[in-house]
């Protein structure tokens, strides 16, 4: 988003009517999220963080949830464009499942789908101000992608947006490895979002993880991760400066 | 019963000087002529049967279905002109969507019927349109319970307890009479269902024929499927069962 966009010239150009049926920048946001394959399906986490702007507003965001029997989503961004890509996605999957046909839709087909919906609205100017994370199980064959506001799009063994591609993938590039049980995933899960939690200004201390296995999906309930502020480094802070906070 | 309209049944919009619209009963003559179509509402849901008349060796099981998901949580049966049943099926998917998408609730069978019977009813109005060759079963569980109507061609709907449409739809609304829906529950309803169509099922005017049914029930969790593929079975041989002590009498 360029700041010349922004200034009185500009924005005349693009039509100022035109710019209240367009998204031009997102209000309640939701930070990263991460997702790995492991053993037996895929591991996804986010906290439950709703930011407006600077401040943490919204508590109790629900990011992560299931789409059809196969499938898990996680989003961040616009979290009110996350809930119409939500009400796409269920219509989709109703749909669906009025065939009664034995045919249901796998992970890789809603990763299309959502590829599909996120670059078309990007070339009309009016993105759906979200990156996302999609995984799930079918037939035996994990499969994790994700897809940007922008509609780029790609496959991993680990996956994250915002915040996540800069702090946790690093930790994932060394530390994931293929059939990680369910307790290791979880682990190094919790890892990647401590950090996150320590060092992303908009995370919360609320966080859910969801497993989609063969068998089905289920989404944790919220908890808490253990912090540590006793460094040393904190104690005593103005001891070199008398009298400032 | 049958009189010829001479003249006052060229068009739906003419009235015959004894007060009826023949169109409208001629496209009746269409229904009447299909497949038995048979539902019941038992105490924890609703059960649908279709006897499909296979016109062709040809014919894949399992093809041309009779019996579509309206939403989540009800189901049509068909019954009459196949292409005129998709037209019905399609109009009250999109009435229940859109009365989802407004309301943010899964539409009322009560409210589904009401609308899908106006839109047959519109089709009987005007010169420029023909009225629909099909009627409906329209069976589904709400928050009022479980729930079933029928939509003829003239628009008109009603709510019952047990329903036949087609062929043998005397036979049968006789032999539902017998049953005591109050106390069945679907898996039992689904047994008696297949031998109700099987007992109707004319051998000498009809071939062969496959047996549809789905249900929407506690069982199902309210949504609205197919019958499993091991109580089907188990319904059709009891339905067979039942027909040969018959003829052994």
């Amino acid at each position: 988003m360029n700041v010349s966009d922004s200034t009185p010239a500009m924005n005349n150009l693009m039509g100022s009517e035109a710019d209240s049926q367009r998204t031009l920048y997102p209000y309640v946001t939701g930070t990263s999220v991460v997702g790995i394959k492991y053993k037996d399906g895929i591991l996804l986490a986010a906290d439950m963080g709703g930011s407006y702007g600077s401040t943490l507003r919204y508590k109790t965001v629900e990011r992560l949830k299931s789409v059809g029997k196969h499938s898990i989503i996680g989003a961040s961004g616009e979290i009110s464009d996350f809930q119409e890509i939500m009400r796409n996605l269920d219509d989709l999957i109703l749909y669906d499942n009025m065939w009664d046909d034995g045919n249901s839709f796998g992970p890789k087909e809603v990763h299309n789908y959502l590829t599909r919906m996120m670059y078309n609205r990007r070339n009309k100017f009016n993105p759906l101000w979200n990156s996302l994370v999609l995984g799930g199980v079918k037939n035996g064959q994990k499969y994790l992608g994700t897809v940007s506001m922008i509609g780029v799009h790609y496959e991993d063994n680990h996956v994250a947006t915002g915040f996540g591609n800069h702090l946790a993938r690093p930790l994932l590039r060394d530390e994931w490895h293929e059939n990680l049980t369910f307790e290791e995933g979880v682990k190094l899960l919790e890892k990647c979002m401590r950090v996150l939690l320590y060092r992303d200004r908009s995370a919360v201390n609320k966080l859910q993880i969801a497993k989609i296995t063969e068998e089905g999906v289920t989404i944790s309930q919220p908890y808490a991760l253990k912090t540590f502020w006793g460094f040393s480094a904190f104690k005593n802070p103005t001891a070199g400066a008398e009298g400032s906070w | 019963m049958s009189s010829i309209g001479t003249g006052y049944d060229l068009s739906v919009t003419t009235f015959s000087p004894d007060g009826r619209v023949f169109q409208i009963e001629y496209a009746a003559k269409a229904v009447d002529n299909s497949g038995t179509v048979v539902a019941i509402r038992c105490k924890d849901g609703i059960v649908m049967g279709v006897e499909k008349l296979i016109s062709s060796k040809m014919m894949l099981p399992g093809s041309n279905r009779r019996i579509h998901a309206v939403h989540r949580h009800s189901g049509m049966a068909v019954a009459g002109l196949a292409a005129d049943g998709r037209q019905i099926v399609a109009r009250a998917k999109s009435e229940a969507t859109n009365y989802e998408s407004t309301y943010g609730e899964p539409i009322p069978v009560k409210e589904l019927a009401e609308r899908v019977a106006s839109y047959v009813h519109l089709c009987t109005l005007y010169w420029w349109l023909r009225p629909f060759g099909s009627g409906v079963i329209l069976g589904g569980y709400d928050r009022d319970g479980p729930q079933l109507y029928m939509v003829e061609p003239s628009g008109v709907s009603y709510r019952y307890f047990g329903a036949a449409i087609g062929k043998g739809r005397q036979a049968a609304k006789t032999e539902i009479e017998k049953l005591k829906l109050s106390e069945m529950t679907c898996r039992q309803g689904v047994i008696e269902v297949a031998k109700i169509i099987y007992g109707v099922h004319d051998e000498a005017k009809d071939k062969a024929f496959e047996l549809e049914m789905s249900w929407v029930c506690d069982k199902s969790n309210r949504q609205h499927q197919k019958v499993p593929d091991d109580l089907l079975e188990e319904a059709k041989a009891a339905a067979k069962a039942a027909l040969e002590e018959m003829d052994a009498d």
